[in-house]
């Protein structure tokens, strides 16, 4: 096993995947945040078998899929229930009540993997995962709607490795509505003033300088970068054609293999392509 | 007496009254002919003689003191330590003593010109240096005699003897003793206040050590904290010592780092004296360690960390880490003899679970084959990326009350709150720390877009809390963020607060010491429960890497083939040391000049700028003297130094960088000191800075951009200016003290800028780099041409703090002569070409010449108060409430500098005299390069008052005695820095 994520190194390393199926419920339930045109559940569900194809089929990753729930309109957004690093999974308290049974059906699934779990149980915390940033040498928690300090504090009890630190997020739903790791050592970045100032924050922060890719899009900068053994550095980004100008910006990323993968409908209910999966990288058993 | 001393007059005799030449050759002679030195050594009484003479009047008292200590001493000369014994002219019985002269024989003539210098100044300060003579003899007798006080000069030198190759660098240990002998050794005083031996009271210390250990000794009741770490640095062979520190605790729970080099008694006021030997500094890297044994302890103390709770660690790591704590003590894991309950002996985490040692001892097994030492790296390798590794936690509440952490660490601050942290403030970023009674502050530099500095400030329980925390930021960032450490505030600032500095080394120079040492790896036990061996062969640390540095430089000097310059620049070791030893911090100086000696040209004038400001501190009047009368004492020594001979001249180079960043950091260090005089109400200061330059330098700027770059260099680049550079810190004792300010200021080294450059946006990064060159340019830009040399300001009731930097850079002899007010540079520049072969130079001059006149071609004038310099600059940091006045007079002159043609630095020499109101600084460089040596002499005055002051008045009068004081060089180089406190801000 490594230690402390093994470093750089090891960063975006994955084995497995997890995620849940659209319920037909989110087209007209799901939280969003802005009013807008519905979602067309039948290019959603394409959408989504492309990425669910592209971890399992392309990139050899073991896809744990749990089956949607109608009650739960926004499940297929796994990645807001749990945090998972290294070997510790922690289940989160999501800002939203309405989510908060999400938990339990990825509870199970972690367990399965053998996860060190912990859950948040603190009535007063909140934490979405999607404010969760993890770049391999520390936490990134924005403090959104949606995440709360109390929520913050926990995982940092939680991953007592790394650095934790706050950043406030106030124009979008979560922390990585904006950024997201593009590489070790690479933060992609919308370039929004809302985002350019977290990223801001965060370099002050951090001990440690990130290179940042900054993208013209910020819903283009939530893209998902993996360390696959056999294919080195893999990112799954927007499709040209949602944002050409940042898929621009991503083809200039010479090492990475580059999956364009559209996300139009999901992105109308604030859905990201980091939402739609829980990465876990299950060591090879000792 | 000493022979040394004796010696030292010798040559200082022949400089002054045979001339240049035969200086050089003396020096020469004795370093190349070591029967000859041995001669001298002979006959100690001649050596005296000379030596009392030469001299002025006020020498010769001292010297009547040395001879009658001496016999004294010769009785208990066999139980002196073998350097003590070289330096007094009995050392001669002693064989191993011979050796080591002969072989260091032109080191020592180094030294002894080197020595020259402090005498003098004793002489000048008179009664007090005497006095300290004095006692410095007794205490070496009674300590010699008592053999009770090995005290760390002592284990030093046996550890010298060991490494026997490393001559030079108990060569330079030797001259920090005489120091001490010759000038005020306080310690020693301290020490041994009591003639006879029998008399000295002793205490006994208790110091835990890592492995869980007892070490215990004898003190003399006296002894400063250094002698007791480095007891305990001998006892566990640790030569990579500067990482690790004592602690003791007062009220329980309040830890506190010893101060090495204070008294003991003074800081921890009860009895019994109890202390823990731990990691004071936490190396980043810790595979960058030289040694094993280092990395060793280093592990035990994050064991304990870790344990306790300190260091937090996820479950994973916890086990992990324990796995590798359990290879590096048992080995493999054999399922033989660890059975089960094996590892519930260690504790790894302080919530050890049943599934945690399970965890454990399933990893042991993944480590088969591991040796200790691959174990100890690997968990070093997994502890150091923990997030709180190395940071030191201290209880606040922030503005609003709310309870938060405080972390110091190497990168700079951290802000928790609970276990989140809501802010950074990295070193670079922060321009000031100070507290003031149970407060903390800390003054950022301005974010991007925004105009002006901020303060933050926080509330600590007490104050004792406050200072506590401030002075563990001012140590790690000196340590972490510094070449060499930082001079302690001027003395006559040193009421308003604590003059605490960092007076260690820093951890480059740590590294660097550490690179050379050399011997085969210490054996030890790593059991934790076993007793660390004890083997008190190895060598010390600070002695190899010195030694070998040294001759490095002393190479580069003989390169140059100026020998006298090698001496000089021995000399000015010396000189640093004498003035360190003033300071009170004589203990710490030692292993400071040794790695000093051996740095590159940058860092070795980092040094002395340092080392110039220890003069100030620790001694007053006669250097100040030192300017205006070459031929007296103390001021004689510098002056011929400082305004080299003809002969020199022709052969000196001036070194191109060298030259460029002393007149920056002299710049810096202005701002850091009117910043600190801030705290006196109503400081205002003015900074002339004078900078005798023959060398054509390029002007880039416009004025605005002068203006500017001036102003940058003093503000914003002197946080990253190499120059602030202290060797030790003479802090002060009492804890009692309410304020305490610290400038870091980060060197100017293009990493920080770079640093702090990606962390601003692209905008920023552009200005930044504006600016930086801007800088550059500064340096190498030579407008006015003000043939002022030593300047020397004694209005005594101004009530302004003036600074006066007088640089004088020669290049030769014929240049200086002609450089005049009225004269055009263009012949110089001339000249100058055809000695030197300046890549950049040739244009810019020439514009310069064209564009401006002869006398004062440029004026820069920069009134900023916040708003004014808003107005000039937007790029500026602007100086909260305080109103700066730069004026910068520069000769156009080539600068050799200019095309990063570096020069060698033969030596470079500081000296700080202080009066009442004023203080001036000498810094003397001289540079050889391509075969000419070039002597470059800055000064600075600083006029510090409360009332109205003529600045005009003060300027004209500063260029007039400089002129005169160095009539044979040229101003190249004046600047006048004023800074006049509007109101005062908060911090203060």
């Amino acid at each position: 096993m490594a230690g402390l994520s093994g470093g750089l190194a090891a960063f975006g390393r994955c084995t497995h995947a997890v995620v849940r199926a659209l319920p037909e419920s989110l087209c007209r339930q799901a939280l969003r945040s802005t009013a807008g045109p519905e979602v067309d559940f039948a290019r959603a569900e394409r959408e989504y078998q492309l990425y669910v194809g592209v971890l399992r089929g392309k990139l050899g990753l073991q896809v744990l899929e749990l089956p949607a729930d109608e009650s739960l309109p926004d499940c297929v957004f796994v990645e807001d229930v749990a945090v998972v690093c290294e070997e510790t999974a922690l289940l989160t308290r999501p800002g939203a009540p309405s989510r908060r049974k999400e938990v339990e059906a990825m509870k199970r699934v972690l367990e399965s993997l053998n996860l060190n779990i912990v859950e948040m149980v603190d009535e007063n915390a909140t934490l979405d995962g999607g404010d969760v940033l993890f770049t391999g040498r520390e936490f990134f928690v924005g403090l959104s709607k949606r995440t709360n300090q109390r929520g913050a504090e926990i995982l940092a009890d939680t991953f007592k490795d790394y650095a934790v630190s706050t950043v406030p997020v106030h124009d979008s739903l979560h922390l990585k509505s904006f950024c997201s790791m593009a590489g070790p050592n690479l933060i992609a970045i919308g370039s929004s003033e809302a985002a350019q100032k977290a990223l801001k924050t965060m370099q002050q922060m951090s001990d440690h300088r990130y290179d940042k890719l900054t993208v013209p899009d910020d819903a283009a900068a939530n893209c998902v970068y993996l360390n696959i053994p056999s294919k080195g550095h893999v990112l799954l980004h927007r499709a040209p054609e949602e944002y050409p100008e940042s898929a621009k910006v991503f083809e200039k990323l010479k090492d990475h293999m580059l999956i364009p993968i559209a996300n139009t409908e999901l992105e109308k209910v604030d859905g990201s392509l980091t939402c739609c999966s829980v990465l876990i990288n299950k060591a090879s058993e000792l | 007496m000493t022979t040394e001393v004796g010696s030292e007059t010798e040559v200082k005799k022949d400089s002054e009254q045979l001339g240049p030449d035969k200086a050089k050759d003396k020096p020469e002679e004795a370093s190349e002919t070591p029967g000859d030195q041995k001669s001298r050594e002979a006959s100690p009484g001649e050596a005296q003689d000379s030596s009392v003479p030469a001299p002025t009047s006020q020498s010769s008292p001292s010297s009547q003191k040395k001879e009658k200590s001496s016999p004294e001493s010769k009785g208990i000369s066999r139980f002196l330590p073998p350097w003590l014994k070289k330096q007094k002219s009995y050392t001669l019985a002693e064989p191993k003593d011979e050796p080591k002269k002969r072989a260091t024989g032109e080191e020592q003539v180094v030294e002894e010109s080197e020595s020259q210098a402090q005498p003098r100044k004793s002489l000048e300060e008179a009664a007090e240096n005497q006095e300290n003579a004095k006692a410095d003899d007794k205490e070496k007798h009674s300590i010699s005699s008592a053999e009770i006080q090995p005290s760390k000069e002592d284990g030093k030198e046996t550890e010298v003897e060991e490494v026997a190759e490393k001559k030079e660098e108990k060569q330079e240990e030797k001259e920090n003793r005489e120091t001490k002998e010759v000038q005020t050794a306080e310690i020693k005083i301290d020490n041994v206040p009591q003639k006879s031996p029998k008399k000295i009271k002793t205490v006994q210390c208790k110091v835990m050590l890592l492995d869980g250990t007892e070490y215990s000794c004898d003190l003399e009741k006296r002894a400063k904290g250094q002698v007791l770490f480095d007891k305990v640095c001998e006892h566990l062979n640790l030569l990579e010592k500067d990482y690790f520190g004592l602690l003791f605790y007062e009220n329980s729970e309040q830890k506190n780092w010893l101060d090495s080099s204070k008294e003991i008694k003074r800081q921890i006021r009860s009895l019994p004296w109890i202390f823990t030997f731990n990691v004071k500094f936490y190396p980043p890297d810790p595979s960058q360690l030289t040694e094993d044994i280092t990395r060793y302890f280093l592990c035990l103390q994050l064991r304990q960390d870790i344990a306790s709770g300190r260091l937090p660690c996820s479950f994973v790591t916890h086990a992990l880490l324990g796995s590798y704590t359990l290879q590096a003590e048992l080995g493999d894991h054999d399922p033989e003899e660890h059975r089960s309950d094996y590892i519930s002996e260690f504790q790894f985490a302080p919530n050890q679970t049943q599934e945690m040692e399970e965890k454990v001892a399933e990893l042991h097994k993944t480590h088969r084959g591991l040796t200790p030492a691959q174990a100890d790296s690997q968990f070093l390798e997994n502890a150091k990326r923990l997030s709180m590794y190395g940071v030191d936690l201290h209880h606040a509440k922030d503005s609003e009350g709310v309870d938060i952490m405080l972390g110091v660490c190497a990168n700079g601050l951290l802000i928790y709150k609970d276990r989140l942290r809501i802010n950074r403030f990295a070193w670079p970023k922060i321009l000031k720390i100070s507290y003031k009674r149970s407060n903390f502050y800390i003054k950022v530099r301005p974010a991007e877009l925004e105009q002006f500095e901020s303060t933050i400030g926080f509330k600590l329980p007490n104050h004792r809390a406050a200072k506590r925390l401030w002075k563990v930021c001012v140590e790690h960032h000196t340590f972490f963020r510094l070449v060499s450490p930082e001079q302690p505030p001027k003395a006559k600032f040193l009421t308003l607060g604590s003059k605490f500095r960092y007076s260690g080394r820093t951890q480059a120079q740590t590294r660097q010491a550490s690179n050379l040492i050399d011997r085969p790896a210490p054996y030890f036990e790593r059991t934790s429960s076993k007793r660390v061996s004890r083997s008190l062969d190895g060598a010390p640390m600070g002695v190899s890497d010195q030694s070998l540095l040294r001759d490095f430089s002393a190479a580069g000097g003989r390169a140059a083939g100026d020998k006298i310059i090698d001496l000089e620049a021995t000399g000015q070791d010396k000189l640093k040391e004498g003035g360190r030893e003033e300071d009170e911090s004589p203990l710490k100086t030692p292993q400071l000049e040794l790695t000093q000696d051996g740095k590159s040209l940058e860092e070795e004038i980092t040094s002395i700028l340092f080392s110039k400001e220890r003069f100030g501190a620790g001694t007053s009047g006669p250097f100040a003297a030192a300017s205006p009368g070459p031929a007296e004492g103390a001021a004689g020594e510098q002056t011929g130094a400082a305004a080299p001979g003809p002969q020199r001249h022709a052969s000196r180079t001036e070194g191109p960088c060298t030259g460029v960043s002393d007149a920056d950091k002299s710049s810096h260090e202005t701002l850091d000191i009117v910043e600190e005089k801030k705290q006196a109400e109503f400081g205002i200061e003015e900074t002339l800075v004078v900078d005798e330059t023959n060398k054509g330098k390029m002007q880039v700027a416009t004025d605005a951009g002068e203006t500017c770059k001036v102003e940058h260099v003093s503000k914003k680049d002197s946080s990253s200016l190499p120059s602030d550079s202290s060797s030790s810190s003479s802090s002060s004792e009492s804890e009692d003290e309410e304020v305490g300010e610290y400038l870091p200021h980060h060197r100017a080294i293009e990493e920080v800028i770079r640093e702090e450059q990606e962390e601003e946006e692209d905008m920023k990064r552009k200005e930044h780099e504006e600016n930086t060159q801007r800088v550059e340019a500064i340096p190498e830009g030579s407008k006015l041409n003000v043939p002022v040399e030593h300047t020397q300001v004694t209005a005594e009731d101004l009530v302004q703090e003036n600074t006066v930097t007088v640089a004088a850079e020669e290049k030769n002899l014929s240049e200086q002569i002609k450089q005049d007010l009225g004269e055009e540079k263009e012949e110089e520049q001339l000249k100058l070409n055809g000695d030197v072969s300046h890549v950049d130079i040739d244009v810019a001059p020439q514009l310069i010449c064209c564009s401006e006149p002869p006398v004062v071609k440029t004026e820069m004038v920069t009134i900023s108060d916040a708003t004014q310099r808003t107005e000039i600059s937007t790029k500026e940091i602007p100086i909260v409430q305080t109103e700066t006045k730069t004026i910068t007079y520069e000769s156009s002159q080539l600068d050799g500098n200019a095309g990063g043609d570096t020069g060698v630095l033969v030596s470079a020499q500081t000296i700080t005299s202080e009066s009442i109101s004023t203080t001036t600084t000498t810094h003397i460089t001289k540079m050889v390069k391509g075969g000419v040596s070039e002597t470059r002499i800055e000064k600075r005055i600083v006029i510090t008052g409360d009332a109205d002051i003529d600045h005009d008045e003060a300027l004209a009068q500063a260029i007039k005695e400089a002129k005169e004081q160095h009539p044979d060089m040229s101003v190249t180089r004046v600047v006048v820095h004023k800074e006049t406190e509007l109101a005062e801000e908060d911090e203060d």
